[in-house]
């Protein structure tokens, strides 16, 4: 009895403390990458989004967001947002891992709650919370839709993005995927993930090789250029292209059932408003939120694709 | 091509100069494609020349417009950013149109009369803020470039803007289709350069703008309207960047702020490669074409061959744009023995 009443004023306690806290104003800073390509875009669409969401549901937090052009300029933006805004939590969408771990940190050390997203710090245990999308599994993904597809003596192509990181990843998962299965690479060739680019390589591909029977973008952007470029050829009735990300153009051609684009794998720019939820979370709810969120890249088929299915984004 | 350097400033041993002049950056090129040509047969396959002349239509047509920019002694770096705001205010204006004007021939000479009205605005404009504003080039379309690539990303949201796609269908075959064999863009590039190359060595405004490029104050002295020229020249850029995006549009139907990143330096190493002056006071349309041709060639046999890793590509253009002009410079050098030295 004793015990329960000590609970229930500690309890009560507790309740008239978060109250307090809630009425205080929260600052949330978000800190992304300016929209550059078509994934950034969507990026920064869903932050837009995510920020409306939020305030709206939660008056006392403000957030907020501002887009950099380059890493250093982004590793301004934290300190302005430190400085100028006096943020309680940071969202932060490194542009680039080692330029950005230092000023990161420096943040971390004034007391703010720290969550990164997509991008990992070059040194461990400075965030609180960790949001990811998976490249591995994206590669992975990949080629167990190829092994599908494809088998012993079957020819493959692969635009490759820009060289980073993130594309060793998807690119290794995906060779070690294909390991052993008797597929054959005939060539990868960076395309930047950009469209006019992937409308290049692929040309130059399709002159240079009679027989492709599949070709692995990896990027929604990079495939709709490879697909021009294979109906200039008209070869589409050759070949099947698998992109990746989740571009509503392609979502929507997977939804008609594409022979062209049977599938895509999923690696959401909305992981931002993930980020952002969890980091609220950190101030409204009462579970814990401090860990690692690593999303899934699931094969989006005609049967699932509307579930991934954004038609007001940009992306 | 080859009598061009008639009307150019550059006096004695005329016969000399033309040869090694002309043949220089071509020259290249044919190194170039034997290159490409022992690496992988299907390098001078039908289908392989006409991507490659398609492609670099797009460069080339914007370096036909550099070269009057440069031989004036200006320069315009906006032309990248600038063709990615005309082609997606094409396409917003097209799509917008479809209400009104129907899927037809109409919306899209429609989209295109807006491209023509564009490039010519923004071309004076830059023009404008050089000469009257009295604003150096590099400044002034430093300055457009990224107020041009801004306002892509934002008409688009940061994404892709879109060709409707039964607009597309009509508006398609103006980048696929060939005559006579010919793509139509190839068809294009010709008539550019052609037009081009009359306008430079073959009227007053083309000799006025290698006089105002050796020497501005000289040519405002012998009468010359320096500023409308100037301002003339970035006109010209505007039209041709106009043009560039009306056969670029239809190959893919979008434009996004990835759209023409870094063009204005490929075209004016194209500009450059072909022989024109970076400090103006003379200029080679037919030279300009060759080293636009040129830059394509390079990523072409690139993505024709394996040997190269792909990590290397970017350094192995710049090995051969830099040889290429080293070329053209070593053989001027050469001639120079025989004649007057130049101001450089």
């Amino acid at each position: 009895m004793q015990i329960l009443k000590t609970f229930a004023v500690a309890a009560l306690g507790a309740t008239a403390l978060a109250g307090a806290a809630m009425a205080q104003e929260v600052t949330i800073g978000v800190s992304i990458p300016a929209a550059t390509h078509g994934w950034t875009g969507g990026l920064n669409w869903h932050a837009q989004q995510a920020e409306m969401r939020i305030e709206e549901q939660h008056p006392e937090i403000d957030i907020v967001l501002v887009a950099a052009d380059g890493p250093s300029q982004q590793a301004n933006d934290l300190e302005d947002l430190v400085a100028i805004h006096d943020i309680d939590a940071l969202v932060v969408l490194p542009f680039e891992s080692e330029p950005l771990t230092g000023p990161v940190r420096n943040v971390k050390e004034q007391g703010v709650f720290v969550t990164v997203v997509d991008r990992g710090l070059s040194q461990e245990g400075i965030e609180d919370v960790y949001v990811a999308g998976n490249n591995t599994a994206l590669g992975a993904v990949s080629a167990e839709y190829f092994l599908s597809r494809l088998g012993e003596g079957d020819n493959i192509v692969i635009l490759r993005g820009i060289p980073t990181v993130i594309d060793d990843e998807r690119f290794n998962a995906f060779m070690d995927g294909i390991e052993g299965s008797g597929i054959n690479v005939l060539d990868h060739e960076y395309a930047n993930w950009n469209r006019d680019d992937g409308f290049e390589v692929m040309q130059d591909f399709l002159s240079r090789f009679p027989d492709i029977d599949g070709v692995w973008a990896q990027d929604d952007d990079i495939a709709l250029g490879v697909i021009e470029a294979v109906r200039q050829a008209g070869r589409e009735d050759e070949m099947f292209i698998v992109g990746g990300a989740g571009m509503k153009e392609v979502i929507e051609m997977v939804m008609d059932g594409s022979e062209l684009i049977p599938v895509d794998v999923l690696y959401p720019p909305a992981m931002i408003a993930t980020a952002m939820d969890v980091t609220v979370a950190h101030f409204t709810s009462n579970g814990p939120v401090s860990g690692e969120y690593i999303l899934g890249a699931p094969l989006i088929t005609p049967e699932n694709a509307e579930n991934f299915y954004f038609p007001d984004s940009p992306f | 091509m080859t009598v061009q350097a008639h009307e150019g400033v550059k006096p004695a041993k005329r016969r000399f100069s033309i040869d090694y002049h002309t043949m220089g950056p071509l020259l290249a090129l044919i190194v170039l494609c034997l290159v490409g040509f022992v690496l992988n047969p299907a390098f001078l396959s039908e289908g392989n020349v006409t991507n490659l002349l398609t492609r670099s239509a797009f460069i080339g047509i914007i370096a036909v417009g550099g070269t009057f920019v440069i031989t004036a002694g200006g320069i315009d770096l906006s032309v990248g950013s600038m063709a990615a705001v005309i082609s997606g205010i094409m396409i917003i204006v097209m799509n917008g149109a479809i209400d009104t004007m129907g899927v037809g021939v109409q919306t899209v000479l429609f989209g295109c009369l807006v491209s023509v009205v564009l490039g010519t605005a923004a071309g004076f404009l830059n023009g404008f803020m050089t000469t009257k504003g009295k604003i150096e080039a590099f400044i002034v379309t430093l300055g457009t470039m990224g107020i041009y690539r801004s306002l892509v990303t934002y008409f688009a949201d940061g994404g892709t803007l879109s060709l409707d796609f039964d607009i597309r269908d009509v508006y398609r075959p103006v980048y696929y289709d060939a005559v006579l064999g010919v793509p139509i863009p190839v068809i294009v590039f010709a008539l550019v350069a052609i037009v081009g190359w009359v306008l430079l060595n073959r009227t007053a405004f083309g000799r006025y703008c290698m006089a105002i490029g050796s020497n501005e104050t000289v040519a405002r002295y012998s009468a010359i309207k320096v500023d409308r020229v100037k301002t003339l020249t970035y006109v010209i850029q505007g039209l041709c960047v106009s043009v560039a995006t009306i056969i670029y549009v239809p190959r893919l139907g979008s434009a996004s702020s990835s759209t023409g990143v870094l063009w204005e330096l490929e075209a004016i190493a194209a500009v450059i490669i072909g022989g024109t002056m970076l400090k103006g006071g003379y200029g080679r349309i037919g030279g300009t074409v060759v080293g636009a041709i040129m830059l394509t060639t390079i990523g072409n046999i690139l993505n024709l061959t394996d040997i190269i890793s792909n990590y290397l590509n970017g350094a192995v253009q710049g090995v051969i744009i830099i040889a290429a002009v080293w070329l053209q410079r070593g053989n001027l050098g050469h001639l120079n023995i025989f004649r007057r030295k130049p101001s450089a």
